[in-house]
Parts: C-alpha cells; sequence; structure tokens
C-alpha cells in the first residue's frame, strides 16, 4: 500500500494536529498560573511556618534566611532540606526544618520541626503521610490533637529515655489500634533534637 | 425533550450506572472510599471533568478521525484534567488543597474515556454533557454510598472531617454512630472495598430482580383478566 494514497498520512497529520493543541493549551494555562501556583505554595510554607514559630516572635524575612543542608541520616532526609531561621533584631530565635520518620506503619512520615533556639520544641507537623486513615492518621493536626502535645518538650523534658510511647515504657500515648505510627514519629522527633543540639551553631550561621 | 434526556439521566444513575454496570472507573473508586469525604471529593472532581471532557468531544466529534479517536480522547482527558488542576491550584487554592491529590487519580479513571467513546463521539453536545453530568453523580452517588459504609464499619462515623470540604461550620455533621468504636481494619483497607462494592452491586442486582419480577406478575394478572 502506498502511504500517500491510504489513510495513515492524513490520520497522523490529524492526530499530531490535535497533539500540538492539547500541548499549546496546556503550556499556556502553566504559564499564565505559574506565578500564582509560586505565591501559593508560598503562602502556604508561610502558614506552615507560623503555626510553628508565632509571627510575632521573628522580624526576619523567614522564607530567604534559609540554609540548605544536604541529605542527612539522622534527619532521615535524602534530598536537600531547607532550614528556615526564624530571627528578632539578628538574635536567633527558632529553626524550622523538615526531618522523616522513615519507618511509619506505610512508609515515610514527613515532618515539619520547629525548634527554639533553647532547645525546646516550637512544635511539630505532619507534612505528609500514608498512615491508614481512621488509626495512623491522628497524627494529622486536622484529624486529632496528639501532635500538639509536642510544643515546648525538650531532650530533658522528658528524660530522654522518656521519648518512646508508653507501650515501649515511654511517656507518648499511642492511638487505639496504631503504635507502630506514634513510636515512629517520636523517634524522629527526638532525633531531630539530638541533632539540633550537635548542631545548633552551624544551623544558624549567617548566609555568606 | 424528555425523550432524549429521560433515557440519558435513567442510564447514567441507574441502569448503565458506571461502577456498578459498566465496572468502569474502580482504580481511583476502591482507592480512596475510606470515608464519606473522600468519595465525595472524587465524585466532585470526576463530575467536572466528565462534562468537560464529554462537552469537548461532542464538539470536536466530526474532526476527530475515525482510525485515530482514542488517542485522541486520551489526549484531550490528559489535557483537560492537567488544565483543571493547574487552574485550581492558582485560583482556588483552598479547595487545591482538599482535591489536590483527587485530580490527577482522575486519568486513571477509564470511565471518562469510557463515556467519550460510546456517548460524547457520536450524539450532540447537549445530550453529551448531560450523559457527562449524570454518569458523574451516579459514580458520585456509589463513591459516597461506599465511603459512608466502609467508614462506619471501619471507625463507627459518618462524615467525619466534613471540614476539611465544608469548612469549620461543618465540624458538627460529623455523626459518631457507635461511641467507643473499636474500628474494623479490614473495612478501610483495600479488601473492604472490593468486599463493600461487591455488596453494593449485588443490592442493586436484586433490586433490578425484584422490579422485573413485579412486572412479569403485573402482565400475567392483566392477562389473565383479558383471558378471563
Amino acid at each position: 500500500m502506498n502511504i500517500f494514497t491510504s489513510k495513515i498520512l492524513p490520520v497522523g497529520l490529524m492526530l499530531a494536529a490535535f497533539a500540538v493543541v492539547a500541548t499549546s493549551l496546556v503550556t499556556l494555562t502553566e504559564e499564565n498560573t505559574r506565578d500564582k501556583i509560586i505565591e501559593n505554595e508560598r503562602q502556604t510554607l508561610l502558614a506552615a511556618i507560623n503555626a510553628l514559630v508565632n509571627v510575632n516572635d521573628y522580624n526576619n524575612d523567614i522564607l530567604t534566611d534559609t540554609i540548605i543542608l544536604a541529605s542527612t541520616e539522622q534527619l532521615g532526609t535524602k534530598e536537600e532540606n531547607t532550614v528556615y531561621r526564624a530571627r528578632m533584631d539578628k538574635t536567633p530565635i527558632a529553626v524550622v526544618f523538615t526531618a522523616i520518620a522513615p519507618n511509619g506503619y506505610n512508609g515515610q512520615i514527613k515532618l515539619l520541626v520547629g525548634i527554639n533556639f533553647d532547645g525546646n520544641l516550637a512544635g511539630v507537623r505532619v507534612i505528609n503521610h500514608k498512615e491508614t486513615p481512621g488509626l495512623g492518621d491522628k497524627i494529622n493536626v486536622k484529624k486529632a490533637d496528639w501532635i500538639l502535645k509536642f510544643k515546648g518538650l525538650s531532650l530533658k523534658n522528658p528524660d530522654g529515655s522518656k521519648w518512646k510511647v508508653k507501650k515501649d515504657g515511654g511517656d507518648f500515648d499511642q492511638f487505639t489500634g496504631a503504635t507502630i505510627t506514634p513510636r515512629a514519629v517520636v523517634t524522629a522527633v527526638k532525633k531531630a533534637l539530638q541533632y539540633y543540639e550537635k548542631n545548633r551553631d552551624a544551623l544558624y550561621k549567617e548566609a555568606e | 425533550m424528555n425523550e432524549v434526556y429521560g433515557p440519558i439521566i435513567r442510564d447514567g444513575l441507574w441502569k448503565n450506572n458506571p461502577a456498578l454496570v459498566q465496572l468502569l472507573g474502580l482504580c481511583p473508586l476502591l482507592a480512596v472510599t475510606n470515608t464519606t469525604i473522600n468519595g465525595l471529593g472524587l465524585g466532585l472532581a470526576t463530575i467536572l471533568t466528565l462534562v468537560a471532557s464529554n462537552g469537548l468531544v461532542s464538539l470536536l466529534r466530526k474532526q476527530i478521525p475515525d482510525e485515530a479517536r482514542l488517542p485522541v480522547f486520551v489526549m484531550i482527558i490528559a489535557s483537560i484534567v492537567t488544565i483543571i488542576e493547574l487552574s485550581m491550584n492558582a485560583w482556588f487554592h483552598e479547595l487545591y488543597l482538599i482535591l489536590g491529590i483527587f485530580i490527577p487519580l482522575i486519568v486513571t479513571n477509564c470511565a471518562i474515556t469510557g463515556r467519550a467513546e460510546a456517548f460524547a463521539a457520536r450524539n450532540p453536545i447537549g445530550p453529551s454533557i448531560v450523559d457527562g453530568l449524570m454518569m458523574g453523580l451516579g459514580f458520585t452517588a456509589v463513591l459516597v454510598v461506599l465511603g459512608a459504609t466502609r467508614e462506619l464499619i471501619g471507625q463507627g462515623t459518618i462524615l467525619a472531617e466534613a471540614h476539611l470540604m465544608f469548612g469549620e461550620a461543618a465540624r458538627n455533621l460529623t455523626i459518631v454512630v457507635f461511641e467507643d468504636y473499636r474500628g474494623f481494619l479490614m473495612a478501610l483497607l483495600p479488601p473492604g472495598a472490593f468486599i463493600g462494592l461487591g455488596l453494593i452491586v449485588a443490592l442493586k442486582n436484586v433490586i433490578d430482580a425484584r422490579q422485573t419480577t413485579t412486572q412479569v406478575k403485573t402482565i400475567d394478572a392483566i392477562a389473565e383478566q383479558v383471558a378471563g
């Protein structure tokens, strides 16, 4: 069959035309929404940080006063991790960074951890998880207030050996039917605090 | 009017329901129906996509070459889903944070390609849009019923976390049916989805069978009267 007399060519061209139009429309939408989406994500990030660090306690631009940590085993992070630093007139107030609990019931649990300069927790929030709905997902602040109890705790309060769920002899509540999830979160937060203790000065180092 | 739209409405909502009869779109359906609200979220996003894709496919049906129609449908649907996702992210960011996770799932919903192929490619735009809306509503109804059933058996509530979708005022919508319920994990996990959907399909078949029997009986009675 000759390619010029068969229907293959017109049909192929028509298909290509549809592909061009469809791709153009998607590209056009992407270009028109890009700035707005970046701004939305910035606002969402800022809201997440301000849930941990009181907005009146600092006066620097926290989204640009950052350092990037490379993959850090202690924090469970395999990708670059941005550390946001809150300062009041150059006095360090708090840092906010990501920590990952690798051993959730259903894979990784991504946490946003805020630590005040003195080593007390400003707070912890779960950013991303795949835990069982109705059981393990109580770590999400929208579903239960369990995660709020971390605020104000430190490696001395409770004592380091008590940073476990109650079932393991520690101080933290587990959920009915779900121990693995809270155990993973408690361990990850403890490790983040230990990391902070060892690296505090480096975390607040002024950007060059 | 009713002769055209009546059957479309009946087909979408009941007789040819995408989830219960055509058994299409089961991947997202089974994956997210662990709560009522999740089911409703996926349902709303699906309705939007179905209406848009049916409308567009119907509008372009004379231009789409028959031999290459399936790749064209897939392209149209993928573009629509991407455009909806980007636009929602930009202009309805709050809603996006709630429904956002459901939108990419819609691409895996073959009910949408199915309706483009079976209906929109052969019918004018009006009926096609109504078909998209009705199929979407029928799909959403199953999502909500299955979600509510699994949530009730799995964790003893209905409409938990309604505030994620309807705002803080809806926090009180949650109905705790069983106080201190210990939970039944299987209902929330994938096996619960399969069993639950199976039961709903069975229930539909029972209702349909009953109706047929009643109709046959009525006809028999009339026939007897006429004969008598």
